[in-house]
């Protein structure tokens, strides 16, 4: 990925300077952690907002029920802990007093997928799109660059309910220029094409245009949509994309089953189908790993796309 | 005060029986167990009404016990939160009155509760923030035994013990059994006061029948400034229905004939009191 630059910022940097900007502009907004705020860098930030931040200890159960708390006195949580705890372990927490109880609570899942490196399988979240994708009401992003986290964070401040964005932790490829926006319920269309549509979310994106280059090479034009909105989906720019090139590929750090390469398909095989090939994790567990081995073992890389392309258009 | 008390209470158990009766069965045991309870809750100590319902600085109650809700839900109608009709609506298709508290159908439900464990935590929350707001208003909640072998209990209780939530006070009630039987058969509580003591809190234990012990209590609680409250209800499942009370498995109910028939003997003789109680009152 040569040609494309890494981001200034870490995207925890991100998150704990985007908290601080809320905090101080609301005192109606609290950061939760549970025990993780130097992995998100809170911990640089949180002597600026001492009243507004509380470490919850490791809790995470508790934690949902505390974030359940503070929203019925109309405070804005944002709750932060490592993707798998925020979701395999406190899903009935997050399904029962947050998102049923229909209360306001901002979730932010890092270290996604393979990102999670040397933590290893125990704390590799190939799961956690397709759990709160699974909850009623629940809007689900995957954030690709530090402009987009940042701006998801604003956006779900101001809108009512339950809201998990997933991220990595350091630094993302950067995508976006600070005057992008990014509505939910929408994609980006990154790149237009006529044979084939990558749709990709989170560091998948820059795989997807790296083997966007790769393909043109070959003689392939080929769409690439940044798919954020996981939930909802964007089914709009999905029968465009699948009207247009016919085939489309999702390309995801996570399970194929439950997260967006499994949103794209029961959305296109509704009102569209074409064929979805789905690049993503296959019935593996995780493993400690440096990434770019793990996006090796784990089938995520720009040749995997490239290859299921040239395949499925006979090349 | 207590003779106003004590009718509030023989209503709730009134309204709590002639629910589920009508309903057919239900959680009758630890509903029963905590009538005492709520009637002190909601009838003397709680500045909880219609009215200021929808304020935030106000004292808030949620019952973690969330299986209990037909208790919960006789004493918000006789609050007038609702129509007394509405409470043989429970469970019914289509109802506001499900038999886990949810706070998006029944006026006065603080929180949606029943999934164990849960409720606790929420109140730790909402008594961390009304602290953080400079609040002088007290956060209660009810959890079961059982209920405390949900290790997300002792998480919230960590919790609160750290934040020194000293509006904060938790019942446990005490009633000794849980679905499958008897607690200490199943996971043996051991001296659940005790256990709080040591996690923390300011804790004591009373007759949680005794409705002048439970308000003496909270009270005592309340003089100290440091530590969240725990008062170990010490109660029955199936609590003031002596045919109940004895049963054996009386988790949820679905009586017999011959049962219904104790049960509505049972809701004549406590009719009978209630209209006394009314009659003497001058109303």
């Amino acid at each position: 990925m040569t040609q494309f630059q890494l981001d200034e910022k870490e995207m925890r940097q991100v998150y704990a300077e985007t908290i601080l900007d809320l905090a101080k502009k609301d005192p109606n907004v609290i950061s939760l952690d549970a025990d993780l705020m130097s992995s998100i860098s809170m911990n640089k930030v949180s002597p600026q907002i001492s009243d507004q931040v509380i470490n919850c200890g490791i809790m995470e159960a508790n934690m949902m029920g505390v974030a359940a708390g503070f929203s019925l006195t109309n405070k804005i949580p944002f709750v932060h802990t490592f993707a798998q705890f925020a979701t395999r372990r406190a899903f009935d927490q997050l399904f029962v007093s947050l998102a049923y109880a229909k209360l306001n609570v901002k979730i932010l899942g890092s270290d996604a997928g393979v990102t999670a490196e040397h933590n290893g399988g125990t704390h590799m979240a190939f799961e956690d799109l397709g759990l709160v994708r699974l909850i009623p009401n629940a809007t689900v992003y995957e954030a690709s660059d530090s402009t987009m986290l940042r701006k998801l964070l604003e956006q779900s401040y101001g809108e009512y309910g339950v809201h998990y964005i997933r991220t990595i932790r350091k630094k993302a490829v950067k995508l976006y220029d600070e005057n992008e926006t990014f509505p939910r319920g929408k994609g980006k269309l990154l790149r237009e094409g006529k044979d084939v549509c990558i749709v990709a979310s989170g560091i998948m994106v820059a795989e997807a245009l790296q083997a966007a280059n790769e393909l043109e090479k070959k003689g392939i034009d080929a769409m690439v949509i940044d798919m954020y909105s996981i939930k909802p989906v964007d089914a709009e720019l999905l029968t465009y994309a699948a009207e247009k090139t016919g085939l489309i590929i999702t390309a995801e750090n996570h399970n194929v089953i439950g997260g967006l390469g499994s949103a794209v398909a029961e959305t296109l095989s509704e009102i569209k189908p074409v064929p979805v090939m789905r690049i993503g994790v296959r019935e593996k567990f995780g493993q400690v790993g440096k990434v770019e081995y793990l996006k090796q073992f784990y089938g995520l890389t720009t040749n995997d796309i490239v290859n299921t392309a040239l395949e499925k258009l006979g090349k | 005060m207590m003779n106003d008390l004590e009718l509030f209470r023989d209503e709730i158990r009134l309204w709590t029986l002639k629910q589920l009766n009508h309903l057919g069965f239900g959680h009758y045991g630890g509903s029963l167990s905590i009538v005492e309870t709520l009637a002190v809750l909601y009838g003397k100590e709680m500045n909880v009404t219609t009215e200021n319902f929808k304020e935030i600085d106000r004292d808030h109650f949620i019952l973690s016990k969330g299986h209990a809700g037909p208790a919960l839900y006789a004493t918000l109608a006789l609050k007038g939160f609702f129509p007394m009709d509405t409470l043989f609506t429970l469970n019914q298709n289509g109802t506001t009155l499900p038999s886990h508290p949810d706070r998006n159908l029944t006026p006065g439900v603080e929180m949606t509760t029943g999934s164990l464990g849960q409720g606790i935590s929420v109140a730790v929350g909402l008594a961390t923030s009304l602290k953080l707001s400079g609040s002088t208003h007290y956060t209660y909640t009810i959890v079961g035994d059982g209920e405390l072998n949900e290790g997300q209990c002792w998480e919230a209780a960590q919790f609160a013990a750290h934040h020194r939530l000293n509006r904060l006070v938790v019942f446990v009630d005490e009633n000794k059994k849980q679905l499958d039987g008897w607690t200490k058969d199943i996971i043996e509580p051991f001296d659940l006061a005790e256990k709080f003591r040591s996690f923390g809190f300011w804790s004591t234990k009373v007759d949680g029948a005794n409705m002048e012990a439970i308000h003496q209590a909270i009270t005592e609680g309340k003089e100290q400034t440091e530590k969240p409250i725990c008062i170990v209800l010490d109660t029955t499942k199936g609590q003031g229905i002596p045919y109940l009370e004895e049963k054996e498995a009386n988790h949820h109910i679905r009586p017999s004939e011959e049962e219904v028939d104790i049960i509505r003997q049972a809701i004549e003789q406590l009719e009978k009191k209630v209209s006394g109680s009314k009659k003497e009152a001058g109303r």
